[in-house]
């Protein structure tokens, strides 16, 4: 009953949108990852395979104008947010027409037009300066909202309780999305984490918090349009769980000796969140199939883009130390 | 020409900027009634309201990366961290956040953000009430570092870094915010990156920065009593520094010492000999003199802190060994 109504409730526009988001992402990431182990790209790389719903769910939900920050597992959220694949994969290859122009990489991923602040390689490291966004907005008058992503880890670390903390005591337009993907790098939820549910965490801040599916798009995006409209109604900031699964290693080429494989095998039948939306929305093998092409085509397009893009000069390394 | 205390005239410049400009807000632990541990926010609550004169949590980290965030959306924060030793709270924020956002954005960002910070000995605070880190952040490329020692220089250079597009990192010392001076009747915006002539000379030129200006001064007409010339210069701003103005002064005096309350070791100083050795090694006439801190953390009985910092009567032992030498 509950499946007939949400399939009444997602337009078949919407599924595609979604779909083709997350095939996106996916596709890209795979890419990616390919590129990377063939040599292909300089420093180290983090994916986010697995968790596409998340990344699609709340960038879909966001206006013109919201901001956010993002972590160092970034391609996802910034490809959701609008920036061209082709600028994302330049900027991996370290070209001036990435979208951090090269001074960035995987890990700096930045958009400032698209209200992309930067990701951040730091973990937590992100989450002081979304809270300080939303303080300006709020003292500006603006309906505007600041997001911050970051995953299960990032709440053990004092950025973490002093932003939450001093967001909820100015009642700042913030939403906080975390990821819930059970893993710090290879350490498992039970080696780092006194509790099971982290959304005590932010109410022990007396912050409105929210638990979702992160793994089912339209879920996260309802929940993310509700807490989005929570924070620019000025009612205060809101702790967005998310549970999600992470379908790799913690960094491009990580073996994951440290996790069960049955477990892990489980879960990548189960909890995939584009083999999830497929199933429940029943789209036509062939719609899924061209959109699925065509996701292939944009990012095999974005390596080209990227592979003939322009080095930036050795010297201009030192253009943007000041303003 | 109103006389302002150094303290004044630093509530003198974050007022002024406040009035002008409804972007520019104060936040920090216990600056709003009680007007801040040092007094220097005092009254403008009542001037300006909660808004802009934010009391925070103790919470280092957050307030410094809330300044950050408002000031990537184009406002201009001015955050006060109590006492310098509690930068070290928020240096994740300082030096792998503010400093680098610009860069890292490829120039789409900016975080014109002044951190206002205060420190030194003199009055038994002990060791994590006393450093002096300034040197720290001078090796952070992104990040301005301003050190003023007059009412006049805060006033200005307060002012300025404001309106920098920049992080900057404004250093007050702890013992100057009670001296006066007479200032301009209009405030007078210094530029980053200028230093300054405090007295003239021939013999030796005294390169110092924060309490040790004073310090120096003092010494130099000491050892004017003795027939040596000595020149004062404070560069003011350590970062950028303005190595025109410090190379041209020890080219016409041929010896320089440098003097600055930070532990001597890996400290300013090393900088300064650095840059005067290189460009100036053919006019110098003696080796560069350091005087500092002695290598220890800052220790609470007077007569163990007063050895451990320098004063007056150590930059004047420097001159005479430089020009002794010589």
């Amino acid at each position: 009953m509950a499946k007939v109504e949400r399939k009444a409730t997602l337009s078949e526009e919407r599924v595609r949108t979604f779909l083709a988001e997350m095939l996106l992402i996916r596709r890209f990431e795979e890419k990616v990852e390919e590129q990377f182990r063939a040599g292909e790209l300089p420093g180290f790389l983090h994916v986010a395979i697995g968790q596409e719903a998340v990344a699609v769910g709340v960038c879909q939900a966001l206006d013109d104008g919201d901001v956010f920050a993002s972590t160092h597992r970034a391609h996802g959220h910034t490809l959701a947010r609008g920036t061209p694949p082709n600028a994302v994969m330049a900027e991996l290859y370290g070209k001036l027409e990435g979208c951090s122009h090269g001074y960035g990489g995987s890990m700096h991923l930045y958009d400032v037009e698209r209200g992309n602040l930067g990701a951040n390689a730091v973990v937590g490291g992100g989450l002081p300066a979304i809270t300080g966004a939303a303080l300006a907005f709020k003292l500006r008058g603006e309906p505007r909202v600041a997001v911050a992503f970051f995953g299960d880890g990032a709440t053990n670390i004092g950025t973490f309780h002093e932003s939450l903390n001093l967001a909820q005591l100015w009642k700042v337009p913030a939403v906080f999305v975390c990821e819930n993907n059970h893993w710090a790098e290879s350490t498992p939820a039970v080696q780092q984490l006194p509790i099971e549910d982290l959304s005590k965490r932010a109410a022990a801040y007396g912050m409105h918090t929210i638990t979702v599916d992160g793994q089912d798009v339209e879920a996260v995006h309802r929940a993310a349009g509700r807490v989005l409209k929570y924070a620019r109604d000025g009612k205060g900031p809101v702790f967005l769980l998310a549970n999600t699964y992470r379908l790799v290693g913690h960094y491009v080429g990580d073996p994951q000796i440290y996790r069960d494989k049955d477990e892990f095998h489980e879960v990548v039948e189960t909890q995939d969140p584009i083999q999830r939306l497929r199933e429940s929305s029943g789209i036509a093998d062939e719609d899924y199939e061209a959109l699925d092409r065509e996701a292939h085509e944009l990012v095999e397009a974005s390596v080209e883009f990227a592979k003939s893009g322009t080095d930036p000069k050795p010297e201009d390394a030192l253009k943007f130390v000041y303003a | 020409m109103p006389e302002l205390s150094y303290r004044e005239a630093v509530r003198d410049a974050l007022s002024e900027a406040m009035r002008r400009d409804g972007d520019v807000f104060v936040m920090g632990e216990d600056i709003a009634e009680m007007g801040g541990s040092m007094g220097v926010t005092a009254g403008m609550l009542e001037e300006f309201g909660p808004d802009r004169v934010r009391n925070t949590p103790i919470s280092e980290m957050a307030i410094v990366g809330a300044g950050i965030g408002a000031a990537m959306q184009g406002m201009r924060p001015v955050v006060e961290v109590m006492y310098e030793d509690f930068t070290t709270l928020a240096m994740e924020q300082i030096v792998n956040q503010a400093a680098k956002h610009r860069s890292m954005s490829g120039g789409q960002l900016k975080v014109p953000l002044t951190i206002r910070t205060q420190g030194g000995a003199g009055w038994s605070p002990g060791a994590q009430h006393a450093q002096q880190l300034e040197a720290w952040f001078v090796h952070v490329p992104g990040l301005k570092v301003v050190f003023a020692s007059t009412p006049t220089d805060v006033r200005g250079l307060l002012w300025s870094s404001i309106y920098d597009d920049n992080p900057v990192m404004f250093f007050e010392h702890r013992t100057l915010y009670g001296i006066k001076e007479e200032v301009p009747d209009e405030l007078e915006p210094i530029p980053i990156g200028k230093g300054r002539v405090h007295r003239e000379g021939t013999d030796v030129t005294v390169v110092a920065t924060g309490r040790l200006v004073h310090e120096a001064l003092a010494a130099a007409g000491e050892a004017e009593a003795e027939g040596i010339s000595v020149e004062v210069f404070d560069p003011r701003t350590l970062q950028p520094l303005d190595e025109e103005a410090l190379v041209a002064s020890v080219k016409k005096t041929n010896r320089c010492v440098v003097a600055h309350e930070a532990v001597t070791r890996m400290g300013f100083g090393a900088e300064v000999a650095a840059v005067v050795q290189l460009q100036a090694f053919d006019w110098l006439d003696a080796p560069v003199e350091r005087v500092g801190s002695r290598f220890a953390p800052i220790p609470f009985a007077p007569v163990m802190e007063d050895y451990v910092v320098p004063h007056a009567a150590d930059v004047l032992e420097a001159i005479r060994r430089t020009v002794g030498r010589g």
